[in-house]
């Protein structure tokens, strides 16, 4: 078996998640190969290189792939992973948009989401906002998967010698062009995969009483989520939403404030090593799944927080 | 121009869902169905594209048995012109949907399509990339703004990080994320009207299309419980346990 792993990154730096999937990939067993295509990305193509358990670091450097357009991407992936028994890539947005693509041209299903490997061609994976869990067989030559990525334990980031080798290949499929790109800027770790999450709900009653988060999160060195009632309500954008509909995050810690815990927010975060809840309302239904629950006022109760860890961080 | 819309019969959203005993799948018997959320916010930025003078015609596609007619009559009480039922019984993935949806496409020769970006049963998030890729367009994936200028559409896209827009000619696939739009409520004269627009029926066969599912699915099972905790008495006994007890700061 062969399998090969799309790189997730920004032409400069290797993202987290591609050491997930590639720990996905060696579950499944066989040689991994890992496609990095984007635009001036060498940089990213040397980290892929140095991941354990990498054979061969493919690069497609084009301009075409330079904001890793869905149409453009789909077409490179499908040509290249023909020689592959298995294609796998982060279920992020990126993934999310162009492996359906690469699946339909190499007319395969696609399994989504993925989080366990069972064997080569049997999967399990979350459906119906994670509230059953469902294990499939693909019957298709090419398996063309999307991990998730805080199910697996990335591999180590040192310590591998691949090969790297240029492709030529250039697919512009010319549908679509990039128009403009309005990142959050911030200092905090990227939400998907901090150590520490700490989340706000309705109960912030505003965007402006995040900031009491930021605060915490800056001590703690994590990052700031939101549920979707939070993100409904219009106080925080939604790329801080944490839920099905939202970012999968699976840190060591979560801390929820003023969220109820709808299923829908608990798909997102319950694989949390450690989850604290801080509500007023006692039966609020977070209380269930966490570790440790606070029954007080936010308002009340965040600022001590910060207070107490100044104390003893 | 014409809009099409492609929206799901699924399981209502607020129903709590569980697992047959017999693993087998989701138990569906006399559930409440609606159409899928995402699916909803697709028709009314279809309607809305109408409204704006944009759209010219809305015609509204569903995959599944007969009782998928209801979600195709609720689109209609909200603003579709027209309905195309394609109905089966049979389960249908998203790379067979995809290619039904196709050949209704190529029937109709829509100038943008509009789907949700994933059913809440399923969770795949596939359909309208499949689409995309097998008729040749481009995609703009979770919307959170559509904009048509002549013969091209810039959507704006829910990304990991922030949001993104790019420009994609027309024709060409939208899927809609959440904050797209907020669907509107069907009025009772809309809902009476709705019975009157037509609605097509046909069947896999007639477009030409094999469904046969390429994926098996094993079992469905619960997930694993997570056990409640311990409450703790205030914000002090709190980072105690975190640092001495869990270990986590």
């Amino acid at each position: 078996m062969s399998i090969l792993v799309i790189a997730e990154h920004d032409n400069s730096s290797l993202k987290q998640a591609t050491l997930n999937v590639v720990a996905a990939a060696k579950a499944i067993g066989g040689d991994i190969d890992v496609l990095v295509a984007g635009e001036n990305c060498g940089a990213v193509a040397e980290a892929a290189a140095k991941a354990e358990g990498v054979n061969k670091v493919l690069v497609a450097d084009n301009a075409a792939y330079g904001h890793f357009l869905g149409e453009n991407l789909g077409e490179l992936v499908a040509e290249v992973g023909k020689g592959y028994s298995h294609v796998l890539a982060a279920a992020g947005t990126t993934g999310k948009d162009f492996m359906p693509r690469v699946a339909a041209l190499l007319d395969v299903a696609q399994v989504s989401d993925i989080i366990r490997v069972e064997s080569d061609d049997t999967f399990v994976r979350p459906i119906y906002a994670g509230n059953a869990i469902a294990t499939v067989k693909s019957g298709d030559s090419i398996k063309v998967i999307t991990v998730r990525p805080t199910a697996f334990d990335p591999v180590a980031a040192e310590g591998g010698s691949a090969s790297v080798e240029q492709l030529d290949v250039v697919k512009d499929a010319g549908l679509s062009s990039f128009v403009k790109e309005e990142l959050a800027q911030s200092d905090r770790p990227d939400l998907a995969s901090a150590g520490i999450v700490i989340s706000g709900g309705r109960g912030m009653q505003n965007g402006d009483n995040f900031r009491m988060l930021e605060n915490v999160a800056d001590l703690l060195g994590a990052a700031v989520g939101a549920s979707r009632a939070a993100v409904d309500a219009g106080f925080v954008p939604n790329d801080m939403q944490v839920g099905q509909t939202g970012k999968i995050v699976a840190p060591q810690l979560y801390i929820a404030v003023g969220i109820s815990g709808a299923i829908q927010h608990l798909a997102g975060m319950s694989d949390s090593k450690v989850i604290v809840a801080i509500n007023k309302d006692e039966e609020a239904p977070i209380f269930q799944v966490a570790d440790y629950g606070l029954v007080a006022d936010l308002f009340e109760a965040v600022p001590q927080l910060e207070e107490e860890l100044k104390k003893v961080l | 121009m014409k809009v099409l819309v492609a929206v799901k019969r699924v399981i209502d959203y607020n129903v709590k869902v569980r697992v047959k005993p017999d693993n087998t799948g989701v138990d569906l018997a006399n559930v409440k169905m609606a159409m899928n959320p995402f699916c909803e916010i697709a028709v009314e930025e279809a309607v809305r594209l109408k409204e704006k003078g944009v759209a010219s015609e809305i015609v509204v596609v569903s995959i599944g048995p007969k009782a998928a007619q209801e979600q195709i009559r609720t689109a209609l009480a909200l603003g579709a012109d027209r309905g195309i039922h394609v109905e089966t019984d049979e389960e249908v993935q998203s790379l067979e949907a995809a290619k039904l949806l196709k050949a209704v496409v190529e029937k109709e020769e829509p100038k943008l399509v509009i789907l949700g970006k994933q059913s809440i049963d399923s969770d795949n998030n596939q359909t309208g990339q499949m689409l995309a890729a097998l008729t040749g367009m481009g995609q703009g994936t979770f919307a959170s703004e559509v904009v048509v200028e002549g013969d091209k559409v810039n959507v704006t896209r829910e990304v990991d990080g922030g949001l993104m827009t790019v420009s994609l000619n027309l024709p060409a696939v939208v899927t809609t994320d959440l904050r797209l739009n907020e669907p509107r409520y069907a009025s009772l004269p809309n809902i009476m009207k709705a019975k009157k627009k037509p609605l097509d029926n046909m069947s896999p066969a007639d477009l030409g299309v094999d469904i046969a599912p390429r994926l098996t699915t094993l079992k469905v099972e619960a997930p694993a419980a997570r056990q409640a905790g311990v409450k703790v008495a205030d914000v002090a006994e709190l980072v105690d346990k975190l640092k001495n007890e869990a270990k986590v700061i």
